[in-house]
């Protein structure tokens, strides 16, 4: 008697489709503006974390334009991978080093921050960009420039 | 007209390549199978597609230059892997993180044995044939690794330990996150065992496939979820306690079927002791230095040291030798996935075909690691 009642009302589940309305449900819950989870790169760029590791940079003072890097060579020293090339001339007057030349080869980099950790003026960084793709390989050896300016990706926009 | 006699009845042997780019080997694994028809005859791992060299390139560079290059041995869980070589380079210069670099270590490592394990259930899940546990648990993964990329600024190759203790203090946000990420947890704990412990699909295809008796785990050196699968209570965080582990309360779950459903089940109740050691770390994380002293030029005393951690896939040990120069002289990795996977012969040979692509998730290898 209780199976046939049981069976009668897994007929009329199945007549109502309440199984299918059951399964359908979760997929309108999920229709919410909250729950998109999908990022529209190109024209809304993603934030990614503030201790993020990128692209490198080598800060410059504000005040005088002058760059903090002081050639102590300490960052290349510490890379693993040994990309970073210091260059730097001795100043006969202040007997100090001046930077001349600061080449950082990207496309061996593997962002473990050993060479930001290092420095001991917080010259070199890496910084929250990512969008360093490039044709050719010489692109992602960064010279003295680049590192001060920092990638121009293209700009999309809505 | 051809007067060769047609034989029907063909029983000669089939050799098939599986992989290396077969979607179920995870990664480049390559197996040749021998064939009966369905039944596996004979197997043969053939391994190293991702050999880099790593414990070569360890020789060639410093104690502190070698930290990442660990993360990408088992890149799932990369935390793991840089706290088992942060405590053996510790060990060998006599050096002890402070109270607070220790509990944070054992928050990552709990929330990276997580996104382990929920990638695993994902991706093993995915091969037997249930998708949606897959875009569940990385949805679920993906919170685990917004904690990281907050921490220390990488999600997957984190570089999140150094010798001594931590690069990066705490983030702000760090036991919110952490206790949000708890809570919700949890709930999805039981909608990953709603969808898949008492599927009968599931089952079928779990139970009894793989089965690896405590006697062979020892005698192939398995370790972590497979031996406790087969009923050994062995866990290195309780047998060997390193980074304060002993102050934890939790459970090793331990199982009896030996089979690839218990393996599944012991992973699941992992997750959930790894949530209860997050727990009683939020709120307990001690004040002071992140950082031990510890010299600038790491030139450790010649001597060799022996340190093994409980990774999510097992038994991780990091042997060190040193000869009293900036490098080591030698350094041997005992990676969990690759001791594992050697038992694969013993479990796949007899089982069916579709059986293989179960031991290969149920043993849960990651061959960067394997092949290093």
């Amino acid at each position: 008697m209780e199976m046939a009642a049981n069976s009668m009302l897994n007929t009329l589940k199945r007549w109502l489709l309440l199984d299918l309305l059951d399964g359908l449900w979760v997929t309108f819950k999920m229709q919410g503006t909250g729950n998109i989870a999908t990022e529209q790169y190109p024209s809304d760029r993603p934030k990614v974390a503030e201790r993020y590791r990128g692209a490198p940079r080598l800060n410059i003072n504000p005040e005088n334009n002058e760059t903090l890097c002081i050639g102590c060579d300490l960052c290349a020293k510490a890379c693993p991978e040994n990309l970073i090339v210091v260059g730097t001339v001795r100043n006969k007057e202040t007997r100090r080093l001046d930077l001349t030349t600061f080449t950082y080869d990207l496309s061996r980099c593997m962002f473990c921050g050993l060479c930001e950790d290092a420095c001991p003026v917080d010259a070199l960084e890496l910084t929250q960009d990512f969008e360093m793709a490039s044709y050719t390989r010489e692109g992602l050896i960064w010279d003295r420039q680049m590192l001060e300016e920092g990638p121009r990706p293209t700009q999309y926009t809505r | 007209m051809s007067t060769q006699p047609v034989n029907y009845l063909e029983t000669s042997e089939l050799v098939l390549n599986m992989g290396p780019q077969h979607p179920s080997t995870h990664g480049v694994l390559r197996l040749v199978l021998k064939l009966d028809g369905e039944r596996v005859k004979a197997v043969e791992c053939i391994i190293g597609y991702l050999h880099r060299g790593v414990e070569k390139i360890g020789e060639n560079r410093t104690y502190t230059q070698f930290a990442p290059y660990v993360d990408r041995m088992d890149y799932v869980s990369a935390v793991a892997n840089g706290l088992g070589y942060c405590l053996a380079v510790e060990k060998l210069i006599g050096v002890e993180a402070p109270a607070r670099a220790q509990m944070v270590r054992v928050a990552l490592a709990e929330l990276n044995r997580i996104s382990s394990h929920l990638l695993w259930l994902g991706t093993h899940a995915l091969d037997i044939g249930a998708m949606t546990a897959l875009f569940y648990c990385m949805r679920e993964r993906e919170e685990v690794l917004k904690i990281f990329e907050n921490y220390c600024g990488a999600r997957l190759t984190t570089h999140a330990f150094r010798i001594g203790g931590l690069q990066y203090d705490l983030h702000d946000t760090f036991e919110a996150e952490a206790r949000a990420f708890c809570d919700m947890f949890e709930k999805r704990i039981d909608e990953y065992e709603q969808l898949l412990t008492k599927n009968p699909i599931w089952v079928e295809r779990l139970r009894g496939v793989g089965v690896l008796t405590a006697e062979e785990c020892k005698s192939f050196a398995v370790s972590g979820p497979m031996i406790r699968a087969a009923g050994v209570n062995w866990d290195l965080r309780r047998a060997q306690p390193y980074s304060g582990y002993e102050q934890f309360e939790f459970d090793v779950p331990v199982m009896h079927g030996a089979d690839s459903y218990d393996r599944y089940l012991v992973r699941v109740e992992e997750m959930r002791q790894s949530v209860r050691i997050i727990r009683q770390t939020l709120g307990r994380i001690p004040g002071g230095a992140i950082l031990a002293k510890v010299p600038k030029v790491l030139k450790p005393p010649a001597g060799e040291v022996y340190v093994s951690t409980e990774a999510p896939k097992g038994e991780l040990g990091y042997y060190i030798v040193s000869d009293g120069s900036q490098h080591p002289y030698r350094l041997r990795v005992r990676p969990p996935s690759f001791m594992n996977l050697a038992s694969l012969e013993k479990m796949a040979v007899g089982a069916l075909v579709a059986d293989v692509v179960a031991i290969i998730g149920t043993i849960d290898i990651v061959l960067g690691e394997v092949d290093r």
